[in-house]
């Protein structure tokens, strides 16, 4: 695992620094001289040869030294800020997500082909193919028309006015709207993956044989043929963890949610190397420990994968 | 409720809040509030009036030497006097080489700098360098909280303590940046409570969170003029912005090389229709290298009007004729025809792009139009020259002093990109940069103007106005002849619509408890 991970470390180092472009002068400055920039390329050690530049930034990270080219500050504390904003944000719609997707595909594939089900075809389809910005400028729009409140940002601008019921009550407001569009898309996918696994399930032996016994459908359907249907959503969740933190770049834009998503946007456009190369290094960390989460449910969830 | 504060907004956060670190819109605007220069423009961006410096004196003479006589009992948001050391201290950290900051460009012609007395600062230029006095509005540092340890690093570029007419209050990251007045500033105490800064970074909802009042004042784009006209609580202020869109021609291209060719380009282009079309009728025709609001720009040049007919003539003129019917202009057998480019993601330099096509196919010019992200765009072409003729635009300073982008010298390593060389031109750029006064400078950047309306060396296409949108529950106030306060509209200035801004006020607001 740690042979990977040094391995995806190298390839985006090179990847993202070897792209044009340079966090120095990014703007056509008349007023500044090229000496002062040479200068500068040599202060961020931007003139090493590549390899050096890898091992000072690894060095760097280690030892907490790793400061943003775009602001001086140490690139940890600047994640750490944002990350759990991404953080109440996604766990958030994920909650929402599971909670409503796996219910809504249970009851799709017990209703199969029923208008209920159609109906639910349907929306999937649409939650799929909608564009969240454009659902999401519309739900903006539609909310402030009708209730004449702000939604933008994380709480309201001012709040020092406020009792902690209000801030709680203003916190819950703002993360609604982002939540809910997430979740939307996320839905749509999930109840469909539920519906389907959930179908092939119903139709094998042991399922008709737990029928035959005249144990209550309820029961059949809950106890038994759900522990198998969901052998897949585990993989789903596994891929959920990195998610969780990889942020949302489009809904924290337009919401104006202050994340992980719109910072590594930004870092990217201004070559902030430092602060790419460790929001990546988190990512990839996370990805890995999502597959090995995965991997223990599946063993937890079915007894005949095993580990040696 | 009303309260008596400004709330503005920005797509970006800030970086540095401090001045001599920020390179960005976001800080520069904050630091502007809460740090002093020693002295700043003045509203029509044409002389100087002191902040930090009362008054100073210049002595010309081959080695020109800045003596700045400064404020007594000014304090530091933290209550320390403001002295000479700061601003000596100031000029020490931008000239460190290890202190990451472009602005040491600004001071390399300065020789020393040094301190009378705790009130009095000289600086000694090598070359008479006029530009450089504007150089001294830059934003002076505390030196008794930044003397140690790393200044590119310091906490205190998230915190700052400057002199200015706000105080920092809180950094809430990708969120807002509150600063509140100063009481103790030596100008009076800003009217204003506080000024928040929030940070929006889609622009079509901060139009929504202005139509909601959760902004106050706004950027307006072209597009949205119209309608942020009709909204009964807004005002809309606008007036030329501070730089220019151009098509640059790559001058080491022979087909670029005749004079002739390049007035024939800008005659063939109709730049008031670009103005219509793509501005929304919100910019004017660019008649130089220079802001048509601003003292150096000379109003007797006309920008070149739209002739087909007198761009063929020139065209003939110079060797290009359609020899074989074809449509396309040929000379010695080649035809007439380039590739234009610029960067993506600017859709007026795209949509100007489509139509100087257009206009340059009439003539029988052959021209393909490209884009590039922006960063290959420079790296590509840009940069080794490896251009026939691109299409851009400049921000520019309140001073004149183009030289970067003009003289010969700049264009080995500096922003002369399309190779422009006119020994008469070089000379009056040296001469204007030379030159303390204003009066004298003004006909040399006169002569420029004129000069480079016979070269184009670009086709100057326009100035884009910079529009702004501001609820009208702001007034300006005044002081009467019998000291009386007095409520006015706020203006536009040439220095911008804020340039008054420690006198804005919310009248009927309630104070704000503390």
């Amino acid at each position: 695992m740690l042979i990977t991970l040094v391995g995806i470390s190298i390839i985006s180092w090179v990847v993202i620094t070897q792209a044009p472009g340079s966090p120095i002068a990014l703007t056509m400055d008349p007023k500044v001289s090229p000496k002062v920039i040479e200068q500068m390329m040599k202060n961020y050690d931007l003139d090493k040869p590549i390899h050096q530049q890898y091992f000072l930034w690894l060095k760097k990270l280690f030892t907490g030294k790793l400061y943003s080219f775009k602001d001086g500050r140490p690139v940890l504390a600047k994640i750490e800020e944002r990350i759990w904003n991404t953080l109440l944000l996604n766990l958030v719609a994920t909650i929402i997500t599971f909670s409503l997707a796996i219910p809504l595909g249970i009851f799709s594939a017990r209703r199969q082909y029923s208008f209920l089900d159609h109906l639910g075809t349907f929306g999937a389809y649409l939650g799929i193919s909608a564009p969240t910005f454009w659902l999401a400028y519309l739900l903006i729009l539609g909310t402030v028309e009708l209730f004449g409140y702000p939604v933008l940002g994380m709480r309201s601008f001012v709040t020092e006015d406020f009792t902690t019921m209000e801030l709680v009550l203003d916190r819950t407001w703002h993360l609604m709207l982002p939540s809910i569009i997430l979740a939307i898309h996320s839905i749509a996918g999930l109840s469909r993956y539920t519906r389907s696994s959930m179908l092939e399930v119903i139709r094998q032996d042991y399922v008709r044989t737990a029928r035959a016994k005249g144990i209550p459908e309820v029961e059949v359907y809950y106890k038994h043929a759900l522990r198998n249907a969901l052998l897949p959503i585990i993989t789903i969740f596994g891929f959920l963890i990195p998610d969780l933190i990889g942020g949302a770049i489009i809904m924290e834009t337009i919401f104006a949610w202050p994340g992980i998503g719109r910072l590594s946007y930004q870092a990217v456009l201004a070559r902030d190397y430092p602060v790419v190369m460790t929001i990546l290094t988190i990512s990839a960390v996370l990805t890995l420990i999502g597959n090995f989460i995965a991997d223990l449910l599946y063993g937890m969830a079915d007894p005949r994968i095993r580990y040696r | 409720m009303k309260v008596n504060q400004l709330v503005e907004s920005s797509i970006g956060d800030a970086s540095f809040l401090n001045p001599i670190l920020a390179q960005d819109s976001a800080s520069s605007e904050i630091n502007g509030l809460v740090f002093n220069g020693l002295i700043k423009y003045d509203r029509n961006l044409q002389n100087f009036v002191g902040e930090l410096a009362e008054s100073w004196k210049i002595k010309e003479g081959s080695e020109p030497e800045i003596t700045f006589f400064l404020r007594k009992g000014v304090l530091w948001h933290d209550g320390k006097e403001f002295t000479a050391e700061d601003v000596k201290f100031t000029y020490d950290k931008i000239m460190d080489e290890k202190t990451n900051t472009v602005r040491r460009s600004d001071y390399e012609l300065v020789k020393k700098a040094e301190i009378l007395d705790p009130y009095t600062f000289k600086v000694t230029y090598r070359q008479p360098f006029s530009p450089g006095l504007g150089t001294w509005s830059m934003g002076i540092i505390p030196k008794h909280l930044l003397e140690k340890g790393d200044i590119n690093t310091a906490q205190f570029n998230r915190k700052p303590i400057g002199t200015g007419p706000f105080k920092f209050v809180e950094w809430v990251s990708d969120e807002k940046i509150v600063v509140e007045a100063n009481p103790r500033y030596f100008q009076g105490k800003p009217y204003l409570d506080r000024i928040i800064y929030r940070i929006i970074p889609d622009s079509s909802l901060s139009e929504m969170e202005l139509l909601t009042r959760g902004i106050d004042l706004y950027g307006v784009s072209p597009f949205q003029f119209q309608r942020m006209k009709e909204v009964p609580f807004l005002n809309v202020y606008s007036q030329p912005s501070l730089g220019y869109t151009y098509i640059g021609y790559n001058l080491q291209n022979p087909l670029f090389q005749d004079k002739r060719v390049r007035q024939a380009l800008t005659y063939a282009i109709n730049r008031e229709e670009i103005v219509q079309y793509v501005l929304n009728g919100l910019g004017t025709v660019a008649n130089g290298p220079f802001p048509p609001q601003l003292w150096y720009s000379n109003p007797h040049v006309k920008p070149l009007p739209y002739d087909p007919a007198k761009a063929r003539q020139l065209l003939a003129e110079a060797g290009w004729r359609d020899t074989d019917g074809d449509g396309i202009l040929k000379k010695d057998g080649k035809p007439f025809s380039f590739k234009l480019i610029t960067n993506s993601g600017n859709d007026t330099r795209r949509d100007v792009g489509v139509l100087a096509q257009r206009a340059f196919r009439e003539l029988g010019i052959d021209v393909k139009l490209e884009l590039y992200e922006w960063s290959v765009f420079l790296k590509n072409f840009i940069n080794p020259k490896a251009f026939d003729a691109c299409i851009l635009g400049w921000s520019l300073s309140p001073d004149p002093d183009d030289y970067q982008i003009w003289h010969s010298s700049q264009i080995d390593k500096g922003f002369n990109f399309i190779s422009y060389r006119n020994p008469e031109v070089d000379r009056l750029w040296e001469e204007g940069r030379r030159e303390y006064d204003i009066e004298k400078r003004k006909a040399t950047y006169w002569k420029i103007n004129e000069l480079m309306a016979e070269d184009q060396p670009y086709t100057f296409l326009f100035v884009p106005l910079s529009i702004s949108a501001l609820q009208k529950k702001f007034v300006l106030v005044e002081k009467d002849s019998n000291d009386k306060e007095i409520f006015r509209p706020i203006k536009m200035e040439k220095a911008g619509l804020m340039y008054d801004l420690i006198r804005w006020y919310v009248p009927g607001a309630p104070a704000l408890e503390k």
